[in-house]
Order: structure tokens, then sequence, then C-alpha cells
């Protein structure tokens, strides 16, 4: 359920199909054609229609995102345009400066693109691997989890945790994300977990 | 949020106290508008600025930074003194009739039972006389002088007038005037929304400060019902999400514990969970806790969870404090006490008080793990950026792994508003370069560590081994497979326990709601209050139909919201006694005679009577608390505290520095101005701007070019006497920090009389760092001291003191 057959799908599916409007068959096709010929195509046509929801505060203005390409279709999608949903009931449509300037953040120079890390004393930020990151963090974190763990406290009274790692999980991603974060750090007995609900 | 943005249309009062929402929530804020077009409702602001919110406001009134407890309860003083008080509700849903236990007593700031080594209280005589009968003792004629409105009434009564235009600096007549307009709204068909946000919670009494509007909102009857409620306007857009998924030290999703070391097994856990009703007849709907703990265990653990080893009660860890909070991380990153860290689309060197000494505690970790779409000054923190980062890369020996991970236009899922609706969403890019989803990244760090456990042993593998972890993929789950394990299904077909022949689920199944939940290990269930959002009917959360019957502002059949769809917490509570509407032009749910039924999902049993069951059925009372019992750290009544850097003594309890409850560490403590500081002279306070979202938007070339640079804000007469120029440098510090920043000379903030003292208030806004498409800048953060909420531990952002002085700026 991409996009439900909307007004704007509506109005965007019967804009393209103008010369086949009545008006053609009034007679003034030659002066319609002409004219349609003149008008730069409507840069929105032929873009994926998306509903997502503002990244920024919890008012969660609802956003339809434009994308040259569908990923429904497995296709690689590239953004083009972002604007406020107008049936949305919050913000019926509108977006205030940061919602309005979304499609800026998508695409912004900082953005981080491949893995990279810093080494001890380095004074830059190398490259390295999906593969050896993941290891590298799962071992350092078996090593400190072994290292640390409590099984017992000073009574014997069995307290399995871990204290000396911590996770400081984020709050614009999902539920499924915050959910499957949960059950990965709860599991390892982790107790330094926090978001970022007081700031 | 009690309600919703949309519901702010039915309002007839808007008090904006603790917030900015035209600026920081501006399309929620349409909702005012929409309520003062359509309805006639009038808006006040009560803010240390006058903010574009005061801007539109019919009525604005300033007030100290750190003082709204000491104005909420001036302000409930004068509906007790004037009769200003919906008697009706206030008698069938508070306990307001409720007798206190001898041994209660209030005195010079303090209850009974302080302990100031410990800075805590023992709190047992802050509860209820208990009958034989085994319910608490009520007195309807509120003729016994220990009943709680008598206590109240008593302990609001120093809040005069005049002691608060002392304390929060807010001229009496200003005072007066709020007074009066918020009390008209005590009539039953007269409603008053309080839409408040980090102006409240960023104080070290923040929860008391929301505690005394709710206690407020009871008094007028205005909990539960349409243009009411308490509404908090969440910052992030899914804070509210990772919060009811519990994503924090203490607690397990849908707002359960995580047990301390003193339940050392599940028998002891729960024998402080029974929550047996207060009163007759009513639902105290935690009694279901066992249900809902066991249904959770078992989609954690699977068939690993059995009843035999208590549900693998072994496998959660047990807290020896109250919580490891962010602020007692850097206190143990700092002490060396933590090795690995991780930071997931979260950039605390800019977010949490004290940079410098968060930027020492990050280099005593051995390794740290960031997970974000956008560079950040955390991961950056040993990068030398002159005055803005002063740092030396070669003596920092931390090493530092930055994953690049998507953004919401790449990323399909749910995200939780405000009012709690569960809002789908669909992805609608590719990545750019590698990013991966947070799912597959925690999935490899799951996978991988489960892998060496399996090969290597080591300590306490079990809960790592059988993490129930049955996806189709298991490198990265679905959003729907994760969406419908938070929901919950039937892991066996489920009998009726009244006849066992007939079958109620059947194995394999989605539950329809939460009241499908057992405590028999044939549930599972990831988060009881998400119950009913991914049912066999599919996925209610993706909805978008935007019907509103009867325009109430409900749209109940857009998305889904929790608790099992319920667009309005407490709504029983818009109804009298006998289950008729307060108002019935603001009808939401009525009693039939038989049944409840309207609008909304009724908040209650649906065939509960309503003279015999009350609204608050969370509550083992039934009835909502004017009188906190044990549950909040400072006291069952809210008591103005100073903030822990203050320019006045606390004038009704001079002795007390800050709240006296508040957690602090010793190396912090001396890093507090003392009271009335001559070396720090200024009471400032950070905040947003409508360009701005966090430490962001200065990614973003559009806001970096609305608001490029880091400023201070500050009074003519401040600037004045201080000789500071409108755009020209100043620099600004306090006993943590020192920051340069241009002056913003304004009449937004005027100087304030408080306990007859000039008092000149600086403004900060929070935006900039060293990374980024805007101009370098400081952090406020430099500047705040560290020291959160007594109850929850949010820093105290709000108040704290500087001195400022003309500058010629950093130099590079």
């Amino acid at each position: 359920m991409n996009m439900e057959l909307s007004r704007r799908a509506f109005l965007r599916v019967s804009g393209a199909g103008i010369a086949g409007t009545s008006l053609g068959a009034m007679g003034f096709g030659d002066v319609e054609e002409a004219q349609a010929a003149a008008i730069k195509p409507f840069r929105l046509v032929n873009t994926t229609e998306t509903r997502n929801t503002c990244t920024y505060c919890s008012v969660a203005c609802g956003i339809i995102i434009y994308s040259k390409g569908d990923l429904k279709k497995g296709e690689k999608a590239d953004i083009v345009h972002i604007e406020g949903d107008s049936d949305h009931p919050t913000n019926r449509g509108t977006l205030c400066p940061k919602g309005a300037a979304l499609l800026d953040i998508v695409k912004a120079k900082t953005r981080l693109t491949e893995p990279m890390v810093r080494r001890a004393g380095s004074d830059t930020f190398e490259p390295i691997s999906w593969d050896e990151a993941m290891d590298k963090i799962a071992r350092a974190m078996k090593a400190d989890r072994d290292a640390n763990f409590v099984a017992a406290n000073k009574d014997g009274t069995p307290v399995n945790r871990w204290t000396t790692t911590g996770f400081l999980a984020a709050s614009a991603t999902t539920n499924e994300t915050a959910w499957c974060t949960y059950k990965v750090v709860r599991s390892t007995g982790m107790l330094v977990f926090d978001n970022q609900a007081r700031v | 949020m009690t309600n919703s943005w949309t519901d702010i249309r039915n309002t007839d009062l808007v008090v904006i106290m603790g917030g900015n929402a035209a600026e920081a929530h501006p399309c929620g804020f349409k909702w005012v508008t929409e309520a003062k077009a359509n309805r006639g409702a009038k808006l006040v602001v009560v803010d240390p600025r006058f903010t574009r919110s005061a801007a539109v406001a019919d009525y604005y009134a300033p007030i100290r930074q750190g003082t709204d407890i000491a104005f909420l309860n001036g302000v409930i003083n004068y509906c007790i003194q004037n009769n200003k008080v919906q008697w009706d509700y206030v008698k069938a849903f508070t306990n307001a009739a409720y007798i206190v236990k001898e041994g209660f007593a209030y005195k010079d700031g303090l209850f009974t039972g302080y302990d100031e080594t410990k800075r805590d209280y023992d709190r047992s005589t802050w509860d209820y006389v208990i009958g034989e009968d085994g319910f608490a003792v009520v007195d309807p004629t509120f003729e016994n002088p220990r009943c709680v409105w008598n206590l109240l009434k008593e302990h609001v009564s120093i809040y005069t007038p005049e002691m608060v235009s002392r304390i929060t600096g807010t001229p009496k007549d200003k005072f007066l005037k709020v007074c009066e307009m918020i009390a008209e709204c005590s009539s039953p068909t007269k409603t008053m929304t309080s839409m408040y946000a980090l102006g409240w919670t960023q104080h070290s009494k923040g929860s008391q400060n929301i505690r005394t509007m709710a206690m407020l909102q009871l008094i007028l009857g205005n909990i539960g019902v349409r243009g009411g409620g308490m509404n908090a306007l969440r910052g992030h857009s899914n804070i509210q999400g990772l919060t009811d998924i519990g994503l924090m030290s203490n607690l397990i999703p849908g707002y359960m514990n995580i047990p301390t070391e003193r339940e050392k097994d599940f028998t002891t856990y729960m024998s402080t969970r029974g929550f047996k009703p207060l009163r007759p007849n009513q639902m105290s709907y935690w009694q279901n806790y066992r249900k809902f703990f066991v249904s959770f265990m078992k989609q954690m653990w699977g068939p690993a969870a059995t009843k035999e080893n208590d549900w693998a009660y072994a496998y959660l860890p047990k807290l020896d404090v109250p919580s490891y909070d962010v602020l007692r991380a850097f206190e143990l990153m700092h002490q060396g006490k933590m090795n690995v860290y991780f930071c997931q689309g979260f950039n605390p060197l800019q977010a949490f008080p004290n940079k410098a000494k968060l930027a020492e505690s990050l280099a005593k970790l051995k390794l740290l793990v960031i997970m974000d779409p956008l560079q950040t000054e955390t991961a950056r923190f040993w990068e030398n950026h002159g005055v803005y980062n002063q740092a030396d890369p070669s003596t920092i020996q931390t090493e530092v792994i930055q994953l690049p991970t998507t953004c919401f236009a790449e990323d399909e899922g749910s995200l939780v508003n405000s009012g709690r609706w569960l809002q789908w969403h669909w992805a609608a890019g590719s990545p750019p370069g590698t990013a991966k989803t947070d799912v597959w990244i925690m999935s490899q760090i799951h996978l991988r560590l489960k892998e060496l456990y399996r090969k290597e042993g080591g300590a306490f593998p079990d809960p790592i081994l059988n993490l129930n972890w049955s996806y189709k993929d298991p490198h990265e789950p679905s959003p729907a497979e994760l969406a419908k394990e938070m929901n919950g299904s039937a892991l066996t077909d489920v009998f009726d326990p009244n006849d066992p022949t007939k079958k109620v689920l059947e194995a394999g199944k989605q539950l329809a709601g939460f009241a499908a939940l057992r405590d028999d290990g044939t549930t599972a269930c990831g988060n009881w209050i998400y119950s009913g959002s991914f049912t066999e009917a599919g996925n209610m959360m993706a909805r978008r139909d935007n019907s509103d019957p009867d325009d109430t502002g409900a749209y109940p059949k857009w998305t889904w919201a929790w608790p099992a769809n319920r667009r309005i917490l407490y709504n029983r509570a818009s109804c009298d006694i006998d289950g008729k509407p307060w108002d019935p032009t603001r009808k939401l749910i009525e009693w039939d005679g038989s049944k409840w039924a309207g609008y909304d999902v009724p908040d209650i049993a649906p065939t509960a009577k309503p003279q015999d069951v009350g609204p608050f059925i969370m509550n083992p009372e039934g009835v909502s608390r004017l009188f906190a019992r044990g549950m909040m750290r400072e006291g069952p009544f809210p008591v103005h505290y100073e903030p822990f850097e203050s320019p006045v003594a606390n004038v009704i309890a001079p002795k007390i520095k800050g709240n006296p409850v508040a957690r602090v560490f010793k190396d912090d403590l001396a890093q507090f101005a003392e009271t009335a500081s001559p070396e720090f002279p200024y009471p400032a306070t950070s905040y947003r701007l409508t360009e701005h979202f966090h430490y962001w938007t200065k990614n973003n070339h559009v806001n970096a070019v609305l608001q490029p640079e880091f400023f201070v804000e500050l009074s003519e007469e401040l600037a004045k006497e201080k000789g500071i120029a409108n755009g020209g440098w100043v620099r600004v510090w306090s006993k943590r920090g020192s920051v340069f920043a241009k002056a913003m000379v304004t009449k937004r903030i005027r100087p304030m009389t408080v306990d007859g003292k000039t008092v000149h208030v600086i403004g900060i806004p929070i935006h900039w760092g060293f990374i980024g498409a805007a101009k370098k800048g400081f952090g406020a953060n430099v500047l705040t001291p560290y020291v959160g909420d007594a109850n929850i531990e949010t820093p105290e952002y709000k108040a704290f003191l500087v001195n400022i002085e003309p500058s010629t700026g950093p130099v590079a």
C-alpha cells in the first residue's frame, strides 16, 4: 500500500491526459495540442508517490515523497521532492520551516555513506568494511561482557547485569527498529540503556 | 498527550506554559488558531520570553524560569478560595475525600520523613488510612481535617498572589488576570487545555511542574474531556514510541519495570504488583500485570521461557540503582567505569549538560560506536575545532566506529506522535552509498555475538543464545514481522477458562487486543499497549481513512492510537456520575443504560456501571490523585523549589538549595554557582528556534541559511547596563564553560522584580556546533549544570546562572 488513489493521484492522472479531454471533442483539438506542446512537462509526472511522516517533531505531519524510480518494483529510487500531505488530519498539507526543507536533509552533504573508523590516537577517519566493522564491534562487546558481567551481587543473589557497555537509543527511528534494538540490547543484560526522551 | 493535536480545536482556553508551540510545533499550533477562530477560544501564554506564541495570545504574563510550581499552586489556591472548583467532578473522580494517615505533615519546604544525608524520604506516612475492610477510608462530606482536600487547601494557602509575585516575578495584576481566565473553566461546559514541553520538563523538579498543572486540571474537571487534558508536546518524531517500547534503563515495554536486585525471584517481583483495588468495584487494570509480563517474556525468549523457570526471570538484568540514565552513564564513563558505548541517532556531546565533562568522559572509552544518517559532533569529539572543540587527537585513545544508517525517507515502519497515534510510513528512496537500516545493524550485532558465544561460551550466554529470532531473513527482520511481534499472537490454541470446550484463540493468529493476553504462556506479546495495532485484519497503523463523524476531531479510522485505538484517555470522565456528558455539545461517549458508546473507544469496561466504577482505571482507587501517595520522590503535594542555580534564595524555605531529593554527583556539586552569586548574576534559559531542529538541521543548507549563527538574547535594559550592542559579540560564561555569541538585544525579554530584586534573564538557543552547513558555534550545553529531575533525570536546561560581557569575538 504505497499510496491509495487519492485526490492528488487522480489530478495527476487526469492532468497527464489533457489531450483526451472533452475539449478535443469540441473541435479545439489543434489549439489544445499547440498549447500542450508549449507547456513544460510537470516535473512530478512519472514520479512515485510515497506516504511518509516528517522526521522532526511529534506533531508528525504527513508528507508525500516523490521519487524517480519505484522501490516496490525493485528499482533504485531517487527522491526529488517532498511536500505536505493535504489528506492528513493534523497538518492538512502544511509544513513548518523545518519540514518544508526536508529534501535538503535527505540530501545533506554531511550524510554518512560508508562505514569509517577512527583508530586510537589518530586525527582522521578511515574507511572500514561493514564486515570488519561488525566483527570488531561484536568482539569488543564479548570481551567486555565476559570480563565485567555481574552474575550475582555480594549477597549471592543472581543479578545478571552488564554495566560497562551502554547503549543510547534514538528518537526518530521506527517502533519496529526500537523493538529490534530492545531485544538485542536487553538479551545481553545491558542496563546502561537510555533514549532521548529527556532532551 | 491525553488528547490529540486535532482535539485542541474543541477547547475554550489554551494555556501555553512550559512550551512555545507556535515556534516549536507550528503545524500542531494551527489547532489553537482553529479553536480561537471557530469557538472563540482564548490563548494564555506564561513564559520568561515574549515568544511568538505570546505574540498571538489573548493574554501574556512573564514568569521567572523555574518558578512554575509557585505560580500554579497560587492558581489552585485562587480557585479554592474563590470556589472555582468543578465540585461534582472533584467529589466523584478524585481522591479529595480520602483520609491521609496520621504522621504525614509538611513544614518549611519538607514533608515527613526526610533524610538529608540520603537526599531521600521515608515515605511510609504518605498514604491513606486503610479500613478494616481493606479499602481506603473516605469522608464524602470533606469534614475530616485529614482528608486530602483539606490538606491540599492548607498546603497551597501560603501561595497568595503576593507570595506568587514575590517568587515568580510575575506582576500581581497579571497573575490575577490569568487566575480569572483559568478559573472560568471550572464550569462543566468550559474546558481548558494545557500545552507544555521542555519548558516544564527540563528542570530539577520537572515532573512536579507537570503534576501541579494536572492537579489544577482535575480541580477544574478538565481531564478526559474534549478540548481538555494534559498535553505534552513531545519533541522528536518517535520519542513517544521509544519510551512506550521501554528503551530505558529501568523499563519493560508498556511501562512495566525491570526488576531491582531486591526482587530476587519472580514471586517477590510480583508481590508488590498485585494492584488490589483500594475501593470497591474498581477495575485497577494493572491487576493484569502478570499477563502482560509473561506474554512479553514469551515474545522475547519463546520456548526458553517456561512456567518452571519463572518465564526466564533470570534472563532479565537486575538494577542496583534506580536507573542508569544518560547522566549516570557519563558520570560512570568519567570515572573510567565504562568501556564501550553506542550512540544510535543520538548526539550526546551536544544534547547533555556540561560539554567539557562529556568530552572528557568519551575520551575514557575504549570503543565508541556511532549509528547515524549524519555526521555528528559526538563522532568527532576527538577532532580539534579550536575554541569550538579543543582536542588533541594524539592523546585520545578511544576507537570510534561510525556506521551510516538510512533516514526516515529510506525506511518503513511506524512512529508514535504526541497524541499516541501509531502512523505507518513507507520507504521512498534508496539509501546513499552503503548505508544500512538500524534493524540490519542490530541484527548483525546479535547474530555475530550469538555465534561467538555458541563457539566459545562465556558469561551467561543463555539469554543471547535463546533470544527469539524466528524471522524469514534473520539478517534483516521486516518491519511487518517486528510490528506483529509487538502486537502479539496466540502460541497455542487457547480455550475459555470457564468453558474448556470453547476455543477462543487459534494457534499462530494475531491477537485482536490486550484483553486476549494470558499469564500461562499461551500468548506472546512484545508490548501490550500496542496490542491491536497489527491484527488478523491487517496493519491498523497503515489505515488512512480521514473521516471524522460529526467533526469531533477524533479521526478514529486514521492509523491507530494506543491503547485500543482510544483517542482521548480517561474519556469516561467526560460524563458525570450517571454517565451523561458534562457538556452535551461536546459528547465523547455516553452510558445508554446498558453500555458505554460514542465517538471514542470507551476508557472503561463497556458494561461497567457509571455509579460503581471510577474512570481512572489504571489506579487502584479508580479515581485520580490530588494527593500522590508515595509515587513522587519530592512528596504527595508539589512544593516550590528554586533551580540549583538561582538568583535568589527560596522564599518559602531559605535553607533548601534546589530540589532536596534530586540526585547530585559529588564533582558536579562543586560546579554549581552559589545562590545569588555576584559572580554569576543572570538566570539563563535555553530555547529552540522555529527554523531549527536540535542539532540536525544545521546540516541542512536551507535551515542554515535561515538561522546561520549562534546568538544569545537579552533585554535592552541589560544591554545598556553592560554596554552591549545589538549584533555585537558577547562572551557568556557559567561555572562550567564559556561561549562567544552574537547579541540579540530585544524587547522580548524584560527585567523582572523578584523578591524586591531586579533580575535580568538571558535566552540561549541550542542549535549550533562544529559540524554541518551552518557557521560554527557553541552549544548551550557548554554552560548548563549537570543535574536532572528527581524522578526521571531530565537535565535542568531551563534555569541556570551565567555572566555576560561585551567581547571582540572568538580568536580562531
